[in-house]
């Protein structure tokens, strides 16, 4: 094999086996520098960094073994070939010169075919050694160019996936990432009515794709919980988007909830996670809550199902969420931890304060160093009073200065409408773009909501208010909603705004609600004042907190709200 | 892991051995692909297969997908315990027909 030119380094204290040496290596077509000592070798090493050595063993000053431990050291990463040039012939000194760093040696008198065969021999391993070093180089700067960005993507990520107002007092949360992106998500987000949003989310796999999944579903999520949309229209809003970019066999195992501190409700809607607990202080015992529906980014459009489930929670009771890395979190032995090594936690839990904490350690303890197959996510949800979280932070930085303030709108919504659509966000945004409302805004969600919902559901579906007073009726309530729904042919939902200014500088709002119901027995309700505890009444104490009057009209299907306010002031 | 197939009349029978996971993906995906064009039900035999993960749940969707989607017939098979949990807590019986 022809070898390219190597620059090779001589070094022998005797000048005549020297310039032998040389003049044979010359032959072959390669370069010669010389030393005649081991110090001299070293310094010729460090001007001519030479391909190959070729070191004497025994030389005045330094000797070839100390000088070929040096040289090693100088060539660091490297590999420079050296060859020792010895009359020695007892097996031991021969392999004291290999210990010293030596790859090879070479008996005098030398060969010059067995000299050839090894220079070429060297020279192929120093072309591999190069080769290697250069990918591996390569490998390192890809590798670290990817972290980079990835980190960079991470942040992005984090900002995205895992934001919105999950350091609210009633929520408590782990999340262990797996690899640099995790494929869990977390968002939490309050609606304009105080309500919270939250939502778990499991993309298959990890890493990009399921960093890429989780951008618009965090957008979505956020953007249309902070109009006011209901969980279904988000959900539905969410699958389509998944299932249009992801590739098929990417989706995302999830679980929405809606949490209502006014009404001391949550709403779940959960698709190919685990089971969940509802754990109730009263009574210590778990109440499951499981998938009905398939992962997020499956169905189409059409298929896709939104039907959720209500439970009534009293102040205290918890909703556990996870994704399936806490069931299938295993220990060095490989086993799983399991739904009833999970289980047994709340069984044996004594102070519901920490069953979080105790979750959180003895799934960290059982996993031990082997850490995690899969990303570990948690969320403890406890139902407390709105005064507890604090009120909803409205954003006063977008939309016109001044605003409409002087207008009448009429909105009336017909039977598929009623059935398919929901009207709370449209007409929101149209009052918001009055900024004194827009102030007011959680408050006129909730308003609007206990309108729209009084005079749809009790109204033109003509259900009554007092099943709702017991959480089975509050189940049955909701049954029996779907399927008035269901059987509906026709009704009407109507709803009026007149905005006026005011001498002060404000302005009221009169809105006034029509339905195609039966009404109901006013005039009794009103000697008592609309009292009502429990879940029911119709929301009308709360409607009455919120607004300046409220009035019925007709046979009980027409009210009539007021609200004002006054002028803004300079700033 | 390993996967095997085989054809009988127009049905072709996928075989899964052991975890069914990621590094069963191209195995998987040429059983079928690679199958006559004639071929119009699908069987997925579990009955050796120990174990599921969220990819396996994806490379049965990508089957689906390649038999027709909607219309797809397919039948997944002699699941074990642990295989039939992953595959009800996904509800993945409402796309495929599960015995």
């Amino acid at each position: 094999m022809d070898v390219a030119p190597l620059k090779i380094l001589i070094a022998d204290d005797n000048q005549s086996d020297r310039m032998i040496l040389a003049a044979i290596v010359k032959k072959m077509g390669h370069e010669t520098c010389a030393a005649g000592d081991g110090l001299e070798a070293i310094e010729q090493f460090k001007q001519h960094s030479p391909d190959i050595i070729l070191l004497d063993v025994m030389m005045p000053n330094m000797d070839g073994q100390e000088a070929a431990v040096e040289i090693k050291k100088l060539a660091g990463e490297d590999m420079v070939p050296i060859i020792f040039l010895t009359s020695l012939q007892d097996a031991s000194d021969l392999a004291a010169c290999l210990d010293s760093g030596g790859d090879d040696f070479l008996s005098k008198p030398y060969s010059p075919v067995i000299l050839q065969a090894k220079i070429n021999a060297f020279s192929r391993m120093r072309r591999m050694n190069n080769t290697l070093q250069h990918q591996r180089n390569l490998i390192r700067e890809n590798n670290e160019h990817m972290v980079h960005e990835q980190e960079v993507a991470r942040a992005v990520y984090d900002n995205v996936a895992h934001s919105g107002c999950l350091n609210l007092p009633n929520l408590r949360h782990l999340l262990s990432p797996f690899s640099v992106f995790n494929g869990d998500v977390l968002l939490a987000a309050r609606k304009p009515s105080g309500s919270l949003h939250l939502l778990l989310g499991d993309f298959t796999g990890h890493g990009l794709p399921a960093a890429i999944g989780a951008m618009p579903l965090a957008e979505i999520f956020y953007g249309m919980t902070a109009k006011g949309f209901a969980m279904a229209e988000i959900l539905r809003e969410i699958n389509i988007k998944l299932k249009n970019i992801l590739p098929v066999g990417y989706f995302c195992c999830a679980c929405m909830v809606t949490l209502s501190f006014e009404r001391k409700q949550i709403e779940v809607w959960m698709g190919g996670l685990p089971e969940y607990y509802l754990y109730r202080q009263d009574t210590k015992a778990i109440e499951k809550v499981v998938s009905t529906h398939l992962p997020l980014g499956v169905l189409s459009r059409d298929a896709f199902d939104a039907t959720t489930e209500k439970f009534a929670l009293n102040n205290g009771d918890k909703l556990y969420m996870w994704s399936d890395g806490i069931i299938e979190a295993r220990n060095d032995e490989g086993d799983l931890f399991g739904e009833e090594r999970l289980l047994d936690i709340f069984t044996k839990n004594t102070k519901p304060d920490e069953l979080f904490d105790e979750i959180v350690s003895i799934v960290n303890d059982f996993s031990g160093e082997s850490g995690k197959d899969d990303d570990t996510t948690v969320l403890e949800v406890t139902m407390v009073d709105e005064d507890e979280v604090g009120k909803v932070d409205i954003d006063l930085s977008s939309g016109a200065v001044t605003g409409p303030t002087d207008w009448c709108m009429t909105y009336t919504l017909r039977c598929d409408t009623l059935k398919t659509f929901n009207p709370l966000p449209v007409m929101l945004s149209i009052l918001n773009d009055v900024p004194a409302l827009r102030i007011l805004s959680g408050q006129l969600y909730t308003l609007m909501a206990e309108l729209f919902s009084n005079a749809f559901e009790h109204g033109v579906l003509g259900l009554s208010s007092g099943m709702k007073n017991s959480a089975d009726g509050f189940a049955e309530y909701y049954k029996q909603r779907t399927i008035a729904m269901s059987e509906m042919i026709d009704g009407y939902v109507s709803f009026q705004f007149d905005l006026k200014p005011l001498e002060n500088g404000g302005g009221q709002l009169l809105i006034t609600v029509e339905d195609s119901g039966e009404g109901f027995d006013y005039k009794a309700r009103e000697d008592k004042q609309f009292q009502a505890g429990g879940y029911s009444g119709r929301g009308i104490p709360l409607i009455r907190t919120i607004s300046d009057s409220i009035e019925y009209h007709g046979k009980g299907n027409i009210v009539k709200v007021a609200l004002s306010w006054e002028g803004l002031g300079a700033d | 892991m390993s996967i095997g197939s085989s054809v009988s009349g127009n049905e072709l029978t996928v075989q899964i051995e052991g975890r069914f996971d990621f590094s069963a993906h191209q195995e998987f995906r040429d059983a079928y692909e690679k199958a006559d064009p004639s071929i119009g039900k699908y069987v997925i035999d579990m009955g050796r297969a120990t174990y599921l993960d969220s990819s396996a749940l994806g490379m049965l969707l990508l089957l689906r997908d390649h038999a027709g989607g909607d219309n797809a017939n397919v039948r997944i098979t002699k699941c074990n315990q642990d295989v039939r949990k992953i595959l009800t807590i996904s509800n993945f019986e409402q796309l495929f027909t599960i015995d």
